[in-house]
């Protein structure tokens, strides 16, 4: 290296960082990435919202589906609860894990907003939150038919996050689903 | 400046040992609250971070390793909880930067060194005796200056 | 009205501030001397202009006046009248008001004091600080308008201030840390002209080096406060976190500490000239980057500003343009063949450049420990953090590398010094700091192998200075004689260096010997905690002027003697409802005793309860004033300021060069 190219050596340290930082303006440090990504949804073992029968991993799979984390205490939940219904109504399976709640009021909840839900897995302790690595609700899993995790979205689902984000996945996961 | 609320976290485990009480606090510095901003499990009152920090109790008091029980929060939270980022992978460049960048300025500093000093070493024989007296109290006056 | 005023006083200050930028440049480049005498006036002026915009600002949140929405988001009627004026810069539009007052008064400053400086020089510097002003006035007026009216709908009362800033402490911290960062662009000015008219060489750092000091003290001052703010307001105890909003405050100290220490080898014996200026371009970079992230929201941390990406774009290209354009100008104009100056590997000058390759490796790796969680993001690799451990992990060492040097700097000579002298020199200090680092840990069970490595560093470094200083002293005729031979700036270096050691002292023990317990108590229980009995009398409702708290009673006895009363506090603010733990603390040289409360637990009136014994926690903290008290002594040396004829001479030699 000559004497004057080296003393081009910080700029071009500070044009590398430059760009680093530049790269981030347009990035959520936020945002986080399901650690369960591309693997399967633990295996768990939890009565179904109301009583009477237990559910297991099978009893969500099989299709693709959207997982749903929500609970009567969370304030944001009831902000997606209408838009979830439309999302049903159109025939997109949904699943319910009532995390962390009580099930007079997720009952209640429901007989009162809709349920958009095929199958509420009540998850008192929130055991099965922690295995999916929930960290407030809601959060919204996409599965594949084999019951993989292949999204995560943390907050609410509205029209705008389905299509830009969840409908473009959704409908390639049904592609490879009925290929397959 | 501070965008969410810090309040002091005291929670009152009963540790069956000194030795869980004290791994307790390191451990619970040293994972990240997922949900908040950039605060460890220890500081945080999200409800995540209660929920972790039973978790953590109850592990240690279940006899998991530290080990054992960073890789549990991993496999959930991801990477991303660990404070103390693991060696492998992309954070060997982590590790790795100081000890290159020490290894690389004292290159540079043996370098200049050995270029300023070789002068010195050929020119300062040469001086009378005289110009070695002077050249002393030249020194000593710098000395006293600085 | 008044905030009209002070929107109309902001734009003309960025005017002026356009004209300092461009004129008085202009004029060093044509040699025209009327264009270069106009910066002192113009620099004034920027004070002014800001200052009164500053002043309208402050008038309108002690008015009360939420019609501004400034006011309306981070005031409140309640809010006491000094935190009121606190609460100016307690928020991201203001704050950039405050860089902007702060850098105007560093650029009159330097308009005033400068009257040895050729005028060239002066010109070129205040175009410099001129250049800045610009940038920073118009990311505020642009982007960040602390003016906005919230017309129609004033509201009646405020949203209230964080109560987290409504403290002391929080008052001074952000305007001392304003003072550093903003200060290193006197440093950072000085070096740009200096590339600018091609003449780097000792007149330069001789010039510059004051400000450096000045600066270098402030920020010191602004950190140590931010600590300890931290330490007694947050309730956890700690006292540093490595968040990146600390980062950015500590990178440009550790680079400013390198720049400090490579300019007295630039003045003394006119080395590593392109060296210095670029340490004086990398702490001030280091200050706008910190700045950028701190506004930006690419790195999570708990003490950011709200975050807007159209801000942070803003500044980023501000920072390409001062750091790419001023790292440009060093690639160009930087003298690339090394001057002719030796000396020799036992030397200062080699100590010096030991001293200058542990900052930059200590700057360079925060760097990039901060930028890490980013660089992996962007670059699609998933999220990590890198927390306490890594950098604890990775400033340890450094800084038990720096010591062993910075012991044997103030013994050693210039040019060319013996290894021989510097045993006969250091023998005694070094058996002396052995035997304490072997024995002193032993007063505290169980031996502990950090406490001994502090304690021997720092009683090296302690016992070089006193070997030094007694020498000095010694070598006079008479005690007074010798007292007034020793200059400023040695005198400084003497200070800044014990209070370094303090620093390590106060932050290896406190590390090591903390103890923390958190316990659920009745009134009336006792704890012992460290031979220290706490015990909890009762909680008590007591009334603030906008708060509401719990008080516990505590009374601390040792050994039954009465040692202190305790009154830690759990507040809730009127405006907010914000809880706010405020924590008991009852300092000491040697130690704090801290209680902090939780939540009441159970309907029997237990509460859970945090005690701490701190021991010597306040060192790092005293050690940090002394540091900053000697870089003032040093740049208080009347050497800087009798220059007047060389400079005056130079003035026309410059000229001509130009």
């Amino acid at each position: 290296m000559g004497p004057r190219l080296k003393l081009f050596l910080p700029l071009f340290l500070f044009a590398l960082l430059a760009l680093v930082l530049f790269r981030g303006l347009f990035l959520d440090p936020s945002e986080m990435p399901s650690a369960l990504i591309d693997r399967p949804l633990p295996a768990f073992n939890l009565p179904a919202l109301g009583g009477g029968q237990q559910l297991s991993r099978d009893d969500v799979t099989g299709q693709v589906a959207l997982l749903n984390v929500w609970a009567t205490w969370c304030v944001s939940c009831r902000v997606e609860h209408p838009y979830l219904r439309e999302l049903a109504d159109a025939g997109i399976p949904i699943y319910g894990l009532n995390y962390k709640d009580s099930d007079v009021a997720a009952r209640d909840w429901l007989d009162e907003l809709g349920d958009p839900y095929r199958l509420n897995i009540a998850d008192r302790e929130g055991t099965l939150g922690l295995d999916l690595g929930v960290y407030g609700a809601p959060e919204t899993y996409l599965l594949d038919a084999r019951g993989v995790v292949r999204y995560r979205h943390v907050g609410v689902v509205n029209e705008e996050i389905w299509r830009e984000v969840l409908q473009p996945l959704y409908l390639e996961l049904e592609q490879g689903a009925i290929t397959q | 400046m501070l965008a969410s609320q810090a309040l002091a976290v005291i929670e009152t485990y009963d540790f069956s040992s000194p030795d869980l009480e004290v791994r307790y606090q390191q451990l619970s510095e040293e994972l990240r609250c997922p949900k908040c901003q950039n605060q460890n499990i220890a500081d945080s009152n999200a409800p995540i971070a209660q929920d972790l920090r039973k978790l953590l109790h109850q592990q240690l008091e279940a006899g998991a390793s530290n080990e054992e029980i960073l890789d549990y929060m991993v496999a959930r939270y991801g990477e991303f909880v660990r404070y103390r980022p693991r060696f492998g992978g992309t954070t060997v460049f982590l590790w790795l930067a100081p000890v290159l960048l020490l290894m690389a300025a004292a290159g540079v500093l043996a370098a200049t060194l050995r270029s300023r000093s070789s002068a010195v070493g050929g020119g300062g024989s040469e001086l009378t005796e005289q110009e070695q007296a002077h050249l002393k109290s030249l020194l000593d006056k710098t000395e006293r200056d600085s | 009205m008044i905030p009209e005023i002070g929107h109309f006083a902001l734009i003309l200050a960025l005017c002026l501030a356009l004209i300092l930028a461009s004129v008085p440049a202009w004029g060093a480049w044509r040699g025209n001397s009327v264009a270069m005498s106009l910066a002192p006036g113009l620099a004034v002026g920027l004070l002014v202009f800001v200052g009164i915009s500053f002043a309208c600002l402050a008038t309108a949140f002690l008015q009360d006046d939420f019609s501004v929405k400034l006011v309306a988001s981070h005031s409140n009627t309640l809010l006491p009248p000094m935190y009121k004026f606190s609460a100016v810069w307690g928020n991201h539009e203001g704050s950039l008001v405050l860089w902007a007052l702060i850098l105007s008064m560093w650029t009159a400053a330097v308009a005033l004091f400068s009257s040895q400086l050729p005028l060239l020089v002066l010109s070129r510097v205040l175009s410099v600080m001129g250049a800045i002003a610009v940038g920073f006035l118009s990311f505020s007026l642009v982007t960040s308008n602390p003016f906005a009216r919230l017309l129609p709908g004033a509201p009646a009362d405020g949203s209230d201030l964080n109560p987290l800033l409504q403290d002391p402490g929080l008052i001074i911290h952000p305007p001392l840390l304003y003072m550093g960062y903003v200060g290193f662009s006197v440093a950072f000015a000085f070096a740009i002209a200096a590339l600018l008219g091609g003449r780097l060489d000792a007149s330069w750092a001789r010039w510059s080096r004051p400000w450096t000091n000045t600066a270098w003290a402030f920020l010191t001052l602004g950190i140590m406060l931010g600590s300890w703010w931290a330490y007694y307001e947050l309730g956890w105890g700690g006292w540093w976190f490595w968040d990146p909003v600390e980062n950015a405050s500590f990178m440009p100290w550790l680079a400013g500490t390198a720049l400090v220490h490579s300019l007295a080898a630039t003045e003394k014996r006119g080395l590593f000239k392109s060296w210095t200026v670029l340490l004086a371009i990398f702490a001030f970079s280091l200050s706008l980057l910190g700045t950028f992230l701190v506004r930006s929201g690419v790195l999570t941390s708990v003490h950011a500003f709200a975050v807007d990406p159209e801000r942070g774009m803003f500044i980023l290209v501000f920072l390409a343009l001062v750091v790419g354009g001023s790292l440009t100008l060093y690639a160009l104009r930087a003298p690339a063949v090394s001057s002719r100056v030796t000396f020799d590997w036992v030397s200062r000058e080699s100590l010096l450049l030991c001293n200058n390759v542990v900052f930059l490796v200590a700057a360079l790796t925060v760097l990039f420990g901060t930028m890490f969680p980013l660089i992996v993001d962007a670059l699609g690799m998933g999220k990590v953090s890198v927390g306490p451990p890594y950098f604890n992990a990775v400033f340890v060492p450094l800084m038990a590398l720096l010591v062993p040097v910075m012991g044997l700097g103030p013994v050693s000579r210039w040019k060319r010094d013996a290894a021989g002298r510097w045993r006969s020199e250091l023998m005694v200090p070094t058996l002396v700091a052995l035997f304490c680092g072997v024995t002193l840990p032993l007063l505290q069970a169980p031996y502990n192998i950090w406490v001994a490595l502090a304690v021997l560093l720092s009683a090296w470094l302690l016992l070089g200075l006193v070997k030094d200083f007694w020498q000095r002293l010694r070598s006079a005729s008479s005690l007074p004689g010798g007292l007034r031979r020793l200059t400023p700036g040695y005198l400084g270096m003497v200070i800044a260096h014990l209070g370094f050691a303090a620093c390590i002292i106060g932050i290896v023990a406190t590390s090591q010997y903390s103890v923390e317990h958190d316990l659920k108590m009745d009134p009336g229980d006792a704890r012992e905690l460290a031979g220290y009995e706490f015990r909890f009398i009762e909680v008590v409702q007591v009334r603030g002027p906008n708060f509401v708290a719990d008080e516990a009673r505590f009374e601390v006895t040792r050994d039954g003697r009465a040692v202190a009363s305790m009154t830690p506090q759990k507040r809730r603010y009127l405006a907010s409802g914000s809880v706010m733990t405020e924590a008991a603390i009852d300092a000491g040289l040697f130690r704090d005793l801290y209680v902090a409360m939780g939540e009441p637990v159970g309907e029997e009136g237990a509460w859970a309860m945090r005690l701490h014994y701190k021991p010597m926690v306040r060192w790092m903290w005293l050690g940090a004033i002394l540091m900053a008290a000697g870089a003032f002594t040093a740049a208080a040396d009347k050497r800087y300021r009798r220059q007047r004829m060389p400079a005056a001479a130079g003035n026309k030699v410059a000229l001509h060069g130009a």
